[in-house]
């Protein structure tokens, strides 16, 4: 069915690392940011506070930025594949249109999986991960989280003109969800206005998602959750299949 | 051009390449043809065997040899080099390994040595006769009329999507522009006065003691030389100017500047 995913998918991740920026973009300098951050504030992060919002909001933060800058870094190589007519001519193969698509996909889940194991590796030291967060639970919420956001960012990889607006107009989207998506304050002390308007971002969801899990949450607690994901993915994938564009 | 590679839907009429609807069994046509694309490009940082690999790997027949197509295209040196750092001739010639990779009936050519060197150029046309005498069917559109003159048995003249004339070169210019010229340079200045009496001379052009003589027929050239002997005209220029299948598009889709 999908001839050619495999091929594809390993070729687009090794072209990614050779890109100037690619493997010390995406891994190197979120490990880097976090090492830095750790040995500053990490005397304030006290195992004995680990009840403390910042306990759990770090992680989650972390990952949500990893997940964001994975999807920015999608759209950009989209919209510059198209740009180029690189689309184009893998179009002219026996491809089929969602292998291309999947094989990215593919690599920026792998890339957001390893550079959060990297991340939690590197910051093991200053701040143990507490006992009893399913780390394999947790990067599989982190990709449920990502193919979701992927889906948002396919839309907006549709919609952007030329690949010099693909970052910045992606930025703009995903990076202002975040404010308002529980991780600083909780949606439930917003104001009711802000509150609904929380509510239909999906950023709130998977910051739920992921709060819950890391806290031990069984998976049945956030059913709502995945929901709202899927719901999002269903959504997102129907519109870009309906309004992307090859070139 | 994309319409009969299955890249796009036709507005009206229909298609059929090999027995099938390109738009709706293009997967099955895919298999059996080979693309190249006006201004494609590859992935920047993809080697030069990775993408023939790749390619190799899609399709279900079996395909031809990688390594020999880029011995055949002299891409052999550049196997490991990213796609970016290839010249103009390098990354046609790739897509031209790439178009053959699976061995196909039909070789689809869309303006192949645009922007290129004179030199890739004509290594490429070698390319292109070279897979037409292994039996291809190759099917290239091009603005340059002399590349059309020297690869292709049969032309379309297109204009605003309509095909205009079809046929061998030759018999398109035989056909459309049958007159000939003959530019002589001579200081006889009785030469203009014999000239005139030249059977099917239609015109005759002078500036600064060389002449342009334009008639119709294949006669035409042999009467001027007889005339020129016979009146003892003593020449320091003499050459013919054939019209070629550039002439016939002129002729035929107009002098004015077109998109």
């Amino acid at each position: 069915m999908l001839r050619g995913l495999g091929e594809l998918t390993w070729l687009e991740f090794k072209i990614f690392l050779r890109e100037p920026l690619g493997a010390i973009g995406t891994i190197v300098v979120p490990v880097l940011v976090f090492i830095v951050f750790g040995r500053s504030a990490g005397p304030r992060l006290d195992p004995e506070a680990s009840e403390g919002l910042l306990y759990v909001a770090v992680p989650v933060l972390a990952a949500v930025l990893i997940s964001i800058s994975a999807v920015l870094s999608l759209v950009t190589i989209i919209a510059v594949y198209r740009e180029g007519g690189i689309l184009k001519r893998l179009r002219a193969t026996p491809l089929r249109p969602q292998t291309i698509l999947s094989a990215h996909v593919a690599v920026k889940l792998l890339l957001t999986a390893l550079t959060l194991v990297a991340v939690m590796l590197a910051g093991r030291r200053m701040a143990p991960i507490p006992d009893g967060v399913p780390l394999v639970g947790f990067v599989l919420a982190l990709l449920i989280s990502t193919v979701s956001i992927l889906a948002i960012g396919f839309v907006i990889a549709s919609i952007v003109p030329t690949a010099r607006f693909a970052q910045p107009i992606g930025a703009a989207i995903l990076y202002p969800m975040v404010a308002m998506s529980g991780i600083f304050v909780p949606v439930d002390t917003l104001p009711p206005a802000l509150n609904h308007f929380a509510r239909c971002l999906p950023l709130t969801y998977t910051v739920s998602l992921l709060q819950g899990i890391w806290a031990g949450d069984p998976w049945s607690a956030h059913l709502g959750d995945l929901a709202a994901l899927g719901l999002v993915f269903a959504l997102c994938t129907a519109l870009s299949a309906r309004v992307f564009r090859w070139e | 051009m994309e319409c009969v590679e299955g890249l796009r839907r036709p507005e009206q009429g229909s298609i059929t390449v090999l027995g099938l609807d390109p738009f709706h069994e293009v997967y099955r046509l895919q298999e059996r043809i080979g693309v190249q694309l006006q201004q494609a490009q590859l992935q920047k940082r993809i080697k030069v065997w990775e993408a023939v690999q790749l390619w190799a790997s899609l399709y279900k027949r079996k395909t031809a040899d990688g390594d020999r197509l880029l011995e055949q295209l002299g891409l052999v040196e550049k196997r490991n080099a990213w796609f970016m750092t290839l010249s103009g001739g390098q990354k046609q010639r790739l897509f031209i390994a790439l178009a053959l990779i699976n061995d196909p009936e039909v070789v689809f050519l869309d303006e192949l040595t645009t922007g290129l060197d004179p030199q890739a150029r004509r290594a490429i046309w070698e390319l292109v006769r070279g897979m037409r005498d292994r039996g291809k069917t190759v099917f290239l559109t091009t603005h340059l009329m002399e590349e059309a003159e020297r690869l292709c048995d049969r032309v379309a003249i297109i204009e605003h999507g309509r095909i205009i004339d079809v046929d061998a070169p030759a018999r398109l210019v035989a056909r459309h522009c049958p007159e000939r010229s003959v530019v002589v340079a001579t200081t006889d200045s009785r030469a203009a006065e014999h000239f005139g009496a030249i059977p099917r001379l239609e015109e005759v052009v002078e500036a600064g003691g060389q002449f342009t003589l334009r008639g119709q027929g294949e006669d035409f050239i042999t009467d001027v030389i007889q005339c020129l002997s016979e009146h003892r005209i003593r020449v320091t220029e003499f050459r013919t100017v054939l019209p070629t299948l550039e002439d016939v598009f002129l002729k035929l889709t107009g002098h004015s500047i077109r998109d």
